[in-house]
């Protein structure tokens, strides 16, 4: 290439840089062209939430362009948030989550700690296998659980079934695993000299923990609270399995079974509950965006 | 007090012997270097002192106390690693401060000391910095700092300059001695650089195999090295072995290098060396200092000898250069001025007032 | 090691040493105390209810008598039950594939363009993967329905004749890959492009100065760095898709006439809905031995890096 722009002369050469960045330039309309394609492939459910949560029922049975809002209103959001079980899935869903990723992250990060730093008889043999319970998947569980829930209502007489709260016993089946299989990744990046110093400073195992060992693995913890928070927000099928009640239900359950009486779809409010409830993550994603896709990229990419 | 001692230290992993049996007696206020390849047991022995490390045998006392079972912090030592390991997440004065945190002493204790550290070490307005925010040899000194501002009865240093540049290294190496004679704390300081041990120690324990070869002031290891390996680990060219004989003719004793090349051996080495006269596997153990051109004004034990350069390295205040006598590398220390040039013949001096002979099938300096 | 020696203190090499045995014994045990509860959890709700699935599935609906292997023979005479296996390795075959070359284009593109914008446009194209996927499926489901489909009306203005995407079969099918490819893409995209990120630029010009072209360049330099990369990613993805439940259910519910029935859904429909206990249990299980196969990948693959490192 560059003997044949040299024997073309001088000026051939600038005309060859030309192309150069011109087939650049193209490259890169394409690109941005493509992307904005696949926007509106990935973002056109979520738009479509919007638009027609926004709208009268009235107009969503008008057959009128779906993809605009005529009359825009917010009575749905108003019908939604004042109406009692919405706001009761809502509560659920808030309280599980919230002490499923209590419960997670102290379950995980101590158990991390102990695999990554302190080893014991059997401990390589569970780091392993706490990464292949996270590929169990819950399809596989729900009717065992069931049937074991049975048994221990006529064994104990305590009932698990139809409650919330046997949500944050069932839910830490998914996310401690992965958890702990993070946090095992990022404590073991930690130098090895950095415990020893604090052994040395005088530090017990817990201090060493709880001063040096959390504060320099913050990120992978914000990291592992995500997923745990996202992964107990989202579940489905437990809460569908195990919970009947509307008092006892959890948002994704919720919107589906409460608002679609029979045949009759209120497009209105199951969408602008869909889009309540997707809110929360959400939310999240858009402030820790980093922390999310650390999260993400975190299991395949340590150990 | 805070003298250390060791006795018949064994550290096994699984069944391999890193350290096969150490005595060591490590006086107060002593700087004590242990140096030898990677792999020689001084790092390991270094954490057992800190009891980073079980001891698979023998006893270890700190001032006096066996501390065998003494959990680490309970030793009153202190310790600067090769990587520094300060905690990222606290800020220097933190990082200075927190094992007299944990040891509950008063906060205006622990503001004291922390600013006579910093005071020492010259890093009082890095206090409120992050270690991100701190170049390599200021964080040295914060690491140093950690261990100073516990006033510890022993100083441990692994390989404490080895992350730093050349340059660095040698300035850092000098602030170390210096602040060593501000606080006077017995230390024990591992590497693998001779110099270093050399530079810093009053007394150098040299290492081979997980057992010490020799313990000595540098210029008693320098200059009397108990064994080939010390004799050729330290100095710099190292020193040159050539394979010799022995021969004795009329009561005179001469090393034979070569056919062609034989020097008499210096007069108050006889009655030593006599015994070995005809042994095989001898070697000369001479150091490139003590083979230089030759001068008009001869001293006694000196001899002059014709040779091949090999290769000539200019060196600015001297050349070294290189040749072979009976199939091993020799190297000589010429002045740059004296016409060292390679593939040309040259006329050398040894001075044998220096030689080592060593018996290459014990590996003992004879 | 420790435990072994701190059982037997009679044994050991003097009075000093004891103590010290126990200390590293404490800690062990301090160690393995730590890690109690993630065991417990483990083996009381994951590891036992595996194992009693197995038995459950030896029951008869009842779950009053041992029927050996009956549920499966039951199940094999059924037709309903070949075609929820076939449509489950259709359905997962099809949208790992899809969802892998999805991924790698749009991880392209987005690597292509100046390092400023990319955070924004990554930050966009995740967001279906965000969305609690009961919540996005219902979003689809309101696209597709029936009667007021949004895709539908934008079709029309081509000429296309409405799509009955729930009604018949095969668009049942096509609409449920659909969705699980709109869903799961983002996340492979994420994975590729952190590990076209990890590619050295320097690379790619010891390629142009090799005279590779775009294509080649691809092909010889980016895939291979990225093998192991986008081998990880699709066996998980296999592994999620396979087991799916929530876009199947909210979807289609396994309709038309059980023909989008993957064995998540269906093992629900004849367990917990159709009240046959034993007989879902046997059809979850038959996600076994896929499931098996790509964890062992997986695990041999982590074992080897665990071990280069």
């Amino acid at each position: 290439m560059a003997n044949t722009a040299i024997a073309a002369g001088a000026t051939a050469r600038p005309l060859k840089y030309g192309s150069m960045s011109r087939d650049r330039r193209w490259a890169l309309r394409w690109s941005y062209f493509f992307l904005v394609l696949f926007a509106i492939f990935f973002l056109m459910p979520p738009i479509y939430m919007l638009i027609t949560s926004l709208k009268t029922s009235a107009e969503i049975s008008a057959a009128t362009n779906p993809w605009w809002i005529y009359n825009p209103t917010l009575e749905n959001y108003i019908e939604l948030l004042t109406q009692n079980h919405y706001l009761t899935f809502f509560r659920n869903s808030a309280i599980v989550s919230v002490c499923v990723v209590a419960v997670t992250m102290v379950i995980s990060v101590i158990a991390a700690f102990a695999l990554a730093r302190m080893k014991f008889w059997g401990s390589a043999t569970l780091a392993t296998g706490v990464f292949l319970t996270y590929l169990i998947p819950e399809t596989l569980l729900f009717i065992p659980l069931f049937k074991m829930f049975a048994w221990v209502n006529e064994t104990f007489g305590i009932q698990l079934m139809n409650h919330w709260w046997t949500l944050i016993i069932l839910y830490p089946t998914l996310t401690v695993p992965f958890c702990t299989w993070i946090m095992i990744g990022y404590f073991a990046s930690i130098p090895k000299e950095l415990d020893e110093a604090a052994l040395i400073d005088g530090a017990t195992w817990t201090q060493t923990l709880t001063k040096i060992f959390i504060p320099v693995a913050l990120p992978g913890i914000i990291a592992a609270t995500i997923f745990a928070f996202t992964v107990s927000w989202a579940q489905f099928l437990y809460p569908l399995a195990f919970t009947t009640s509307a008092t006892e239900l959890v948002l994704p359950v919720g919107i589906i079974t409460t608002l679609i009486k029979g045949d009759v779809f209120n497009w209105g409010q199951i969408m602008t509950g869909a889009l309540l409830g997707a809110a929360p993550p959400l939310v999240i994603y858009a402030f820790l965006m980093d922390y999310y896709i650390a999260g993400l990229t975190a299991g395949a990419t340590k150990g | 007090m805070a003298q250390v001692t060791l006795r018949k230290i064994v550290k096994k992993y699984d069944e391999v012997l890193a350290v096969r049996g150490i005595d060591l007696d490590i006086v107060d206020k002593e700087f004590l270097v242990l140096v030898g390849p990677s792999g020689c047991g001084k790092s390991t022995t270094l954490r057992m002192i800190a009891g980073l490390e079980e001891i698979s045998g023998g006893d270890i006392e700190i001032g006096g106390h066996v501390v065998n079972d003494v959990p680490p912090k309970d030793r009153d030592i202190a310790m600067v690693f090769q990587n520094y390991a300060l905690y990222p997440h606290m800020n220097v004065y933190e990082n200075m401060s927190f094992g007299l945190k944990l040891k509950k002493t008063p906060k205006d204790e622990i503001d004291r000391r922390v600013k006579q550290a910093a005071g020492i070490l010259d890093i009082t307005e890095l206090l409120d910095r992050k270690p991100k925010q701190l170049s390599g040899g200021q964080r040295q000194r914060v690491a140093m700092g950690r261990a100073i501002v516990r006033d510890p009865k022993v100083f441990l240093f692994d390989e404490p300059l080895s992350n730093l540049d050349a340059k660095l290294r040698v300035q850092m190496r000098t602030e170390i001695k210096k602040v060593h004679q501000k606080v006077r704390t017995t230390t024990v300081y591992v590497t693998h650089d001779q110099i270093e041990a050399m530079t810093l120690a009053d007394r150098v324990v040299v290492m081979n195999a997980g057992l010490i070869e020799q313990v000595g002031t540098p210029n008693d290891l320098y200059h009397s090295p108990a064994t080939k390996f010390v004799a050729g680990f330290i100095g710099s060219p190292a020193m040159n072995f050539i394979p010799c004989q022995l021969e004795q003719a009329a009561g005179a004793l001469s090393v034979r290098l070569s056919d062609k090349l034989s020097f008499p051996v210096p007069s108050d080495r006889t009655a030593r060396y006599a015994s070995h006269a005809g042994k095989a596997n001898l070697v000369l153990g001479l150091r490139p200092e003590h083979i230089a051109e030759t001068r008009p004004h001869t001293e006694a034990n000196q001899h002059d000898f014709d040779m091949m350069i090999d290769v000539d390295e200019p060196m600015g205040m001297e050349t070294l250069i290189y040749f072979t006598i009976g199939g091993a590398d020799v190297c000589g220390r010429v002045n740059p001025n004296a016409g060292a040039m390679s593939g040309k013949a040259m006329k050398l001096r040894a001075d044998l007032s220096n030689m080592h002979l060593i018996d290459d099938s014990t590996g003992k300096v004879l | 090691m420790a435990d072994i020696a701190a059982r037997s203190p009679t044994v050991s090499m003097g009075d000093n040493r004891s103590s010290l045995h126990k200390l590293m014994q404490r800690k062990s045990t301090i160690a393995f105390l730590m890690a109690l509860p993630l065991i417990l959890l483990v083996l009381i709700l994951v590891a036992y209810p595996a194992g009693y699935a197995v038995y459950l599935a030896t029951l008869n609906k009842g779950m009053t008598r041992f029927v050996g292997f009956g549920n499966f023979e039951f199940l094999f005479g059924r037709e309903t039950f070949w075609m929820v296996v076939y449509q489950s390795c259709l359905f997962a075959i099809t949208a790992v594939i899809f969802k892998a070359i999805i991924g790698f284009v749009v991880a392209h593109f987005v690597h292509n363009i100046p390092s400023k914008g990319q955070r924004k446009w990554r930050g966009m194209l995740l967001v279906p993967w965000v969305i609690p996927p009961a919540m996005s499926t219902l979003a689809w489901l309101w696209l597709f329905d029936p009667s007021y489909s949004a895709i539908n009306w934008i079709l029309a203005h081509f000429g296309i004749a409405g799509i009955p995407w729930t009604g018949e079969t095969d668009w049942a099918r096509f609409s449920v890959i659909l969705v699980n490819v709109w869903i799961g893409s983002p996340f492979f995209m994420i994975m590729y492009l952190a590990a076209l990120k990890s590619v050295p630029e320097q690379l790619y010009e010891a390629a142009s100065i090799d005279g590779a072209t775009w294509w080649q360049r691809i092909w010889f330099v980016t895939l291979p760095m990225m093998r192991n990369i986008i081998a990880i990613t699709a066996l998980f993805s296999l592994i999620v898709t396979f087991a799916n439940f929530d876009i199947v259910r909210v979807l289609t519910a396994g309709g038309p006439l059980n023909s989008t029935h993957i064995f998540g859904t269906w093992a629900f429909r004849v367990g917990i809905e159709g009240g046959d206990i034993p007989l879902g249990a046997a059809v979850s299980l038959f996600m076994v031995p896929i499931l098996a196969v790509a964890a062992t990948f997986i695990l041999r693959d982590i074992t080897k890096r665990g071990s280069e490192v």
